[in-house]
């Protein structure tokens, strides 16, 4: 009895914490689809009365949206598949091979991580201003091309892989590059796929540096057209909600379908690496 | 005694052989040495070069434009050694910012540690339904900064926003969350609680799935309540998951600028004037690149500095099993 009335305890508790935490998210859907009046009116409703989906193709007329959603889905995939490059090729380096100055190299990495962004900003806006990359997809991505985070995080995994596998491979007249192509990036797929996740995330979300080398209106990305959105006094709340509804939409997608995976990779980084 | 001979005559020529053989094996396995080399200078020269170019250069040319002062395009007009440093620490506006910078940290990261924590150790049981929990406490994580900063604004409106809204069926006078120098910084901190508990939660809740099983088994054997439980066993073995996320969640306050830039953008008096946004604001809206560059050295200097006395002191009283 005490313990029926625990676990009733629990799930009533979590109910209002996940309510709680969830409401600005929800609220954006229903702000998304609510009427101009409804959306201004006081007392503001906590449930949309009218449904109006025309909210999202009026806001696609006022702000190019289609254009943002296409250059931050373009930028991110792009540094996405450089990261995978970079990152598995630097990390296989450091886990399978020997060669001078491994230990130099490995602790430049390490010194990379303890950098933070935000400190090279400066002359990283000149390097990319003086090569004339302002409002360029290269600017925007070239950058981020690679990882340190990353290559830690698959050469810890390229670790685990059997030693016997690598021994069997050589014996069969196998090369570090064909072995590299054909066992261990096939048998890394879960590594590999959390820092895709990872990666792509982290570039869709990303603020400062857009703002910075981005000019023109058709070179900027989702989160700061989303927040111009909002700067334009003639806009209505619910438009600037349905610009946010669509531009949250692929990163909840992609918490559905990578959740598990993202938290595997990120435990991993975190308690091991 | 034919074969003998045969091996004997034979002997001195397999010894040639061998050490002839021996030689191209020792050459072979430079040549191999030398490849292998190659190769893993060729694996590492992606990741090398770009490093290079954006993040050990940049670090150089940092410290040297933070002992120059620039003209607004960004050219180096002149020396001026410390210049730009004792500028900095003697304007009000920088030691305000460092304020703002630890109370900033200070609101937002135990608070957002405990709520995970919490919320992870709710969540920690077999029962029915938890992975719907799971999800909702993960969300916040994938949302960007920028959109959830927009969000927030509105819900932070003083008429339209539901929070006062909220406050006034509850008979309390609306709060200026974000036009007041008092409340603008909680306001601010009280979003990017909700911003990072995602991670957080994900991280705690993982840790405490690394506990072993057997260790809770023992302890319910030894007749432990949940709460003595997750005091006496959880907790200690949970310190390096703890320990990560506080470094983590630190460095990240010191790091944030697009809530500061989309909500308040600095204000109300400065208020919520942080570290990267006043490096913003100097270089890249008075265009003094300078003084800028001088403010990015601090913020590293800061975070290093936060990074080792963490690692050196608190890693100590950390419980490793």
């Amino acid at each position: 009895m005490k313990r029926h009335l625990n676990s009733t305890l629990l799930y009533v508790l979590l109910t209002i914490a996940a309510a709680l935490i969830l409401y600005p998210v929800i609220y954006t859907f229903f702000m998304a689809v609510m009427s101009p009046e409804e959306a201004s009116a006081y007392p503001p409703s906590f449930l949309p009365h009218s449904f109006h989906m025309e909210n999202f193709t009026e806001v696609f007329e006022i702000v190019p949206i289609a254009a943002f959603i296409g250059n931050t889905f373009l930028i991110s995939g792009l540094t996405m598949i450089g990261q995978l490059i970079t990152a598995s090729l630097a990390a296989y380096a450091f886990a399978k091979m020997d060669f001078k100055g491994k230990n130099f190299i490995f602790s430049m990495f390490v010194a990379t991580m303890m950098i933070p962004w935000e400190v090279t900003i400066i002359p990283n806006y000149l390097t990319v201003r003086s090569w004339n990359w302002l409002d360029t997809y290269q600017g925007l991505t070239v950058p981020f091309l690679a990882t340190a985070f990353g290559t830690f995080l698959l050469r810890q995994f390229f670790l685990q892989l059997p030693k016997e596998l690598f021994e069997a491979a050589r014996m069969d007249g196998c090369g570090h590059i064909r072995y590299f192509v054909f066992h261990v990036l096939p048998l890394s797929r879960p590594a590999l796929g959390t820092l895709a996740v990872y990666s792509f995330l982290n570039m869709y979300n990303s603020y400062l540096w857009p703002l910075l080398i981005t000019n023109s209106e058709n070179m900027r990305t989702v989160q700061i057209g989303i927040s111009m959105l909002e700067f334009q006094e003639s806009t209505s709340w619910n438009l600037v909600f349905a610009g946010t509804a669509l531009v949250i939409l692929p990163s909840l997608l992609l918490l559905i379908f990578g959740l598990k995976q993202l938290v595997r990779g990120m435990a991993a980084g975190a308690l091991k690496g | 005694m034919g074969e003998l001979n045969k091996s004997m005559g034979l002997g001195t020529r397999s010894q040639q052989q061998i050490s002839s053989k021996a030689r191209i094996r020792t050459g072979s396995l430079k040549i191999q040495r030398l490849r292998e080399n190659a190769l893993a200078y060729t694996f590492l020269a992606p990741s090398l070069i770009l490093f290079a170019v954006f993040m050990f250069y940049p670090m150089i040319k940092s410290v040297y434009l933070s002992l120059h002062s620039t003209d607004p395009a960004g050219n180096v007009a002149a020396y001026v050694g410390l210049d730009n440093f004792t500028t900095l620490f003697s304007s009000g506006l920088f030691l305000q910012g460092i304020k703002v910078t630890l109370l900033f940290a200070l609101l937002t990261v135990p608070v957002g540690i405990l709520l995970a924590l919490v919320l992870a150790a709710l969540t920690h049981s077999k029962l029915r339904g938890m992975r719907i929990f799971q999800f909702a406490f993960s969300l916040p994580m994938v949302l960007s900064v920028g959109s959830s900063a927009v969000i927030w604004k509105f819900l932070f409106h003083p008429t339209l926003g539901m929070f006062n809204y909220v406050l006034s069926l509850l008979h309390i006078n609306p709060v200026p969350w974000l036009t007041s120098p008092d409340w603008a910084l909680f306001s601010v901190a009280m979003m990017t609680i909700w911003m990072n508990l995602g991670f957080n939660y994900i991280i705690l809740s993982s840790g405490l799935q690394g506990i072993p099983d057997d260790m809770y088994e023992s302890a319910k054997m030894d007749g432990a309540g949940p709460l003595v439980t997750f005091w006496r066993i959880s907790l200690p073995l949970l310190s390096p998951t703890i320990f990560f996320v506080t470094v983590v969640s630190i460095i990240g306050a010191f790091q944030s600028f697009a809530q500061i830039n989309i909500l308040t953008k600095g204000g109300p008096v400065n208020s919520t004037n942080v570290f990267v946004y006043s490096i913003y604001q100097e270089a890249f809206v008075n265009f003094r690149f300078g003084t800028g560059s001088a403010q990015a050295i601090v913020l590293f200097a800061v975070i290093l500095l936060l990074t080792m006395i963490q690692f050196k002191w608190v890693e100590r009283k950390v419980h490793y099993q």
